[in-house]
């Protein structure tokens, strides 16, 4: 019955989703590696599990008692028939634990040639540094190319779990835990935190878009170059969007974690000691660095600081984008 | 045979608060472990609604952290740790021997007053918000979050620590010194191995599961620096030390209550238990490899490439105890005259659902698999066929065999087949979904979800009130049969352990003479009598 039962799941889901039914499009190298253990997996465990509910059925069936009315005499235990089943199941187990193992081991022990790219997590969201030292919201990766993940937390446990490329490793704050894949396809993916980190645990995801390795070359050079190439007030959102702002911070008056930005350039801010202060570039400038000097009435003071993270171009460009957010046009009242 | 027994023989609150016997304080237990089931099952029930679509339900995201922590923790350390042990464990054991108590009544007493001591520390916490760190208390996470009820809850742990080993002493104590002459260690009933198996992980384990605890608040409030990489401790130190007593700690859950499936099997198959001495084995090796797989839970977590293959190895050799206890079970049954009475139904739903979940386990087992699936709901799916789809499952077995002895009534028995088969329906409807859901990528412990996701999200939600309304209607028939229900036999299922040679409920002292040593599973003595109700022995027949 349960394998009908999932059976019928499989063609309605497949029906609702147009997907494969168990896993996402594989689009690293381990990915086809990964499903086939899956499957093989899945095939021993249906063999077993419909022969014990056959078997279990078939004893039902025959030896009701209304049926049979007493037991019959039968032996008490039977040692060839419990060392057999001791030892298939055993050997059963070695083969998938070694199948398993060689390519663990694979998965994790990075090649040399590998593209780095730093990432750091914390509540709530991922930031990647490419080699060139531009820090970006999504991950983007050359085709084909082995990428290896230089990971670190600036607060609790997080996990990067990219389900299409099947691979997954906590970033735990304190040291850096890596994670190397090599991408077969092009196109946009999930990234999940699989590890639990408070709140907005959930919302903590982002992408990772795959690129040919000339595309990608001639996206990082874009990017990289976006202060010089964009206006004042668009590279300030775009710093407001890749550096974790926006995990907490609105841009349309809702309260959020942290206070909107909506309206704040140039007005007048309560502090937790009840004293005021108006918010210009110099208090920004502090709260950036070290929030925890002066911290907003009615706000918990878990802002992490940017100390070091963030230089005086990208100070500038947020001030513009901070002041375009303002209907006092930051002019200080 | 005398009218009072152990209900009537005595009134008034302070004959049970203060109660040393241990039918009164297995009776005690069973009502603080349903109530805790109950409120476990309403955190639940709530988390379910809350995922029926993505986005905002009822709930913000804060409350529905705490929903699924405050359910983790209610069922695992209220719930399905005492459940089987503290409970039937109490009632059934010292009469399964033929004693008159358990070897420290005043010990078992004080472990239920230490019960309910932590019972109270985790409603403290309840009431000052709820806890939001998950019932595994990851650092650094619970070491620097705002919300302070933490540590209340790590008292609450801490003290049914001492709970546990409490009634694991005891009982290992009473095995040793209490069997009756003639029964020796492979004439006792295997709930009776099962339970000192049990006993032995709940004395060796539960120590590091308090020191760790005392830790963890110590460094929440000293800022000792052991496990916050901030002040030059390690988060992965603190996996090992939960782990290496959570995982044993799965064992305590599922290892009594294969010991009630082999009871159930056995009667329900009116047949001597198939390859007794590789059940009982088979506990005692549960017990002690549980101890040495917790790395099992941390393949992506940052520890170690060679340690991580060691306990992936080390993982699969579980599996082979578990899969000799099936095939035993199974084989228990042939030639037997099955009767499938509420009890045995829920033997039969054990072996279905700790099949899948014991299977789903060899996928975790498997390394290069595992990296995709951890922390997915396929987690979730396959421990909560292993917690609730078997452990549970087991414990409403149990319930239903015991409960004519425990309280002298039957409950409506079509009535009670017919919610085992919805608890079967519901369950597989709740949880088979989750694993589609986890190969899928759906992590856990997720608020929101994209929404590919949500159709198998709303068949998991519907199938958990499914659930819940069956419990409902299960609570309902079982206290409904204390009121109105016929009086029992003294042997409703024909089973021939000790127990079943009592008056049902028992009388205070259990038995004025020490039944005489049989061969627990030799059911060919006993006859059905339609007068009775029930079954007796053969020989009143003829006399
Ligand atoms: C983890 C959430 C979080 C993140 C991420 C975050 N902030 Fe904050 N921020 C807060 C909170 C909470 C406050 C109010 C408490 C305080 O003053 O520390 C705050 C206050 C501020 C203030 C003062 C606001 C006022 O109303 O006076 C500024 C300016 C600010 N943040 C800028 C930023 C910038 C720029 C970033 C990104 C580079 C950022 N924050 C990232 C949580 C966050
Ligand atoms: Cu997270
Ligand atoms: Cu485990």
């Amino acid at each position: 019955m349960l394998v009908q039962m999932l059976t019928l799941a499989n063609a309605v889901v497949a029906a609702t989703t147009g997907e494969g039914f168990w896993f996402p499009e594989q689009a690293s190298t381990v990915a086809g590696s990964v499903d086939f253990v899956y499957d093989l997996i899945l095939w021993i465990c249906t063999i077993a599990f419909v022969g014990i509910m056959l078997a279990m059925l078939i004893l039902v069936v025959r030896f009701r008692k209304s049926k049979v009315l007493v037991p019959q005499p039968s032996p008490t235990h039977n040692d060839i028939l419990e060392i057999s089943w001791t030892v298939i199941p055993s050997i059963v187990l070695v083969v998938l634990f070694y199948v398993g193992a060689v390519k663990y081991i694979d998965m994790r022990e990075s090649p040399a040639d590998t593209y780095d790219i730093y990432v750091t997590g914390r509540k709530w969201s991922w930031s990647f540094e490419y080699p060139n030292g531009y820090t970006d919201a999504a991950l983007h990766v050359p085709k084909d190319r082995n990428v290896r993940l230089m990971m670190q937390s600036e607060d609790v446990l997080h996990s990067m779990f990219i389900p299409s490329f099947r691979t997954k490793m906590d970033v735990v704050p304190g040291r850096y835990t890596s994670l190397w894949f090599n991408a077969t396809q092009t196109g946009t993916f999930d990234i999940f935190c699989a590890e639990y980190c408070g709140q907005n645990h959930s919302m903590m995801r982002a992408q990772v878009v795959v690129h040919e390795q000339a595309e990608f070359d001639k996206w990082l050079a874009e990017a990289s170059d976006y202060i010089a190439k964009l206006p004042p007030e668009e590279a300030g959102k775009k710093v407001f969007e890749t550096s974790g702002c926006k995990q907490c911070h609105s841009v349309d008056g809702s309260k959020g974690i942290g206070p909107t930005f909506k309206d704040l350039f140039g007005s007048t801010v309560t502090l937790s000691d009840g004293s005021k202060i108006v918010a210009e570039e110099n208090f920004i400038r502090e709260s950036i660095y070290e929030p925890k000097a002066k911290v907003v009435a009615g706000y918990n003071p878990v802002m992490p600081t940017y100390e070091g993270k963030m230089n005086a171009e990208q100070m500038r460009v947020l001030f513009a984008y901070m002041k375009s957010l303002s209907a006092q046009g930051g002019a200080a009242p | 045979m005398s009218t009072t027994n152990y209900l009537t023989c005595s009134k008034g609150w302070k004959s049970w608060f203060l109660t040393l016997d241990h039918k009164r304080i297995g009776v005690m237990y069973l009502t603080a472990v349903l109530s805790s089931f109950a409120l476990g099952g309403l955190f639940a029930l709530a988390v379910r609604l809350e995922l029926f679509q993505p986005g905002q339900q009822f709930m913000d995201p804060t409350t529905y952290n705490r929903m699924f922590t405050l359910h983790g923790a209610v069922m695992v350390f209220l719930f399905i740790i005492p459940s089987i042990p503290a409970a039937f464990g109490n009632f059934v054991l010292p009469i399964m021997l033929g004693a008159q108590d358990v070897a420290f009544p005043r010990l078992n007493l004080a472990s239920f007053y230490l019960w309910m001591a932590g019972a109270v520390f985790f409603l403290v916490s309840l009431l000052g918000g709820g806890i939001e760190t998950g019932w595994t208390f990851y650092t650094p996470y619970s070491t620097t979050t705002a919300d302070s009820s933490v540590v209340s809850a790590l008292m609450g742990v801490f003290v049914l620590g001492f709970s546990s080993i409490f009634t694991g002493m005891n009982f290992i104590v009473t095995i040793h010194q209490m069997r009756p002459k003639g029964m020796t260690w492979f004439k006792m009933p295997l709930f009776l191995w099962a339970i000192y198996g049990t006993a032995l992980i709940q004395v060796l384990a539960t120590p590091v599961l308090g020191i760790t605890g005392l830790l963890l608040i110590v460094e929440r409030v000293a800022h000792i620096g052991v496990f916050d990489p901030a002040l030059g401790g390690d988060p992965v130190l603190f996996q090992h030390f939960f782990w290496f007593y959570s995982h044993p700690a799965v064992y305590i859950m599922i290892l009594p209550a294969m010991g009630i499936v082999s009871e159930l099997i056995a009667a329900g198959s009116r047949k001597e238990i198939f390859g007794y001495r590789f059940i009982a084995f088979s506990s005692i090796a549960i017990a002690i490899l549980g101890f040495l797989v917790w790395g099992h839970h941390m393949f992506t977590s940052g520890q170690s490439v060679a340690a991580s293959v060691v306990f992936s190895a080390l993982t699969f050799t579980v599996a082979i105890p578990s899969a000799i206890k099936v095939f035993n079970w199974l084989s228990t049954m042939y030639k037997g005259a099955i009767v499938l009475n509420t009890p045995m139904c829920y033997g039969l739903s054990f072996i279905s659902l700790f099949g899948i979940g014991g299977l789903t386990g060899l996928f975790l087992g498997t390394l290069s698999v595992d990296i995709h699936l951890h922390d997915t709901y396929f987690i979730v799916a396959h421990f909560h066929y292993v917690m609730m789809g078997s452990t549970a499952v087991a414990f409403m077995g149990g319930l239903h065999y015991w409960w004519p002895k425990m309280f002298g009534k039957m409950y409506n028995e079509a009535l009670a087949r017919v919610c085992c088969l919805f608890v079967f329906i519901g369950f597989n409807l709740t949880f088979l979904p989750q694993f589609v859901l986890g190969t899928r990528g759906m992590p856990r412990r997720y608020f929101d979800y994209p929404e590919r996701f949500q159709f198998l999200h709303q068949l998991s939600t519907i199938g958990a009130v499914m659930l819940f309304i069956t419990f409902f209607v299960m609570f309902s028939y079982l206290l409904h049969s204390l009121v109105r229900g016929k009086p029992a036999p003294m042997n409703p299922w024909g089973a021939n352990t000790n127990e079943w040679k009592c008056s049902s409920p028992p009388p205070f002292n259990n038995f004025d003479v020490p039944p005489p040593m049989e061969n627990p599973y030799d059911h060919t003595n006993l006859v059905f009598d339609e007068k009775l109700g029930g079954y007796r022995a053969k020989q009143v027949i003829n006399s």
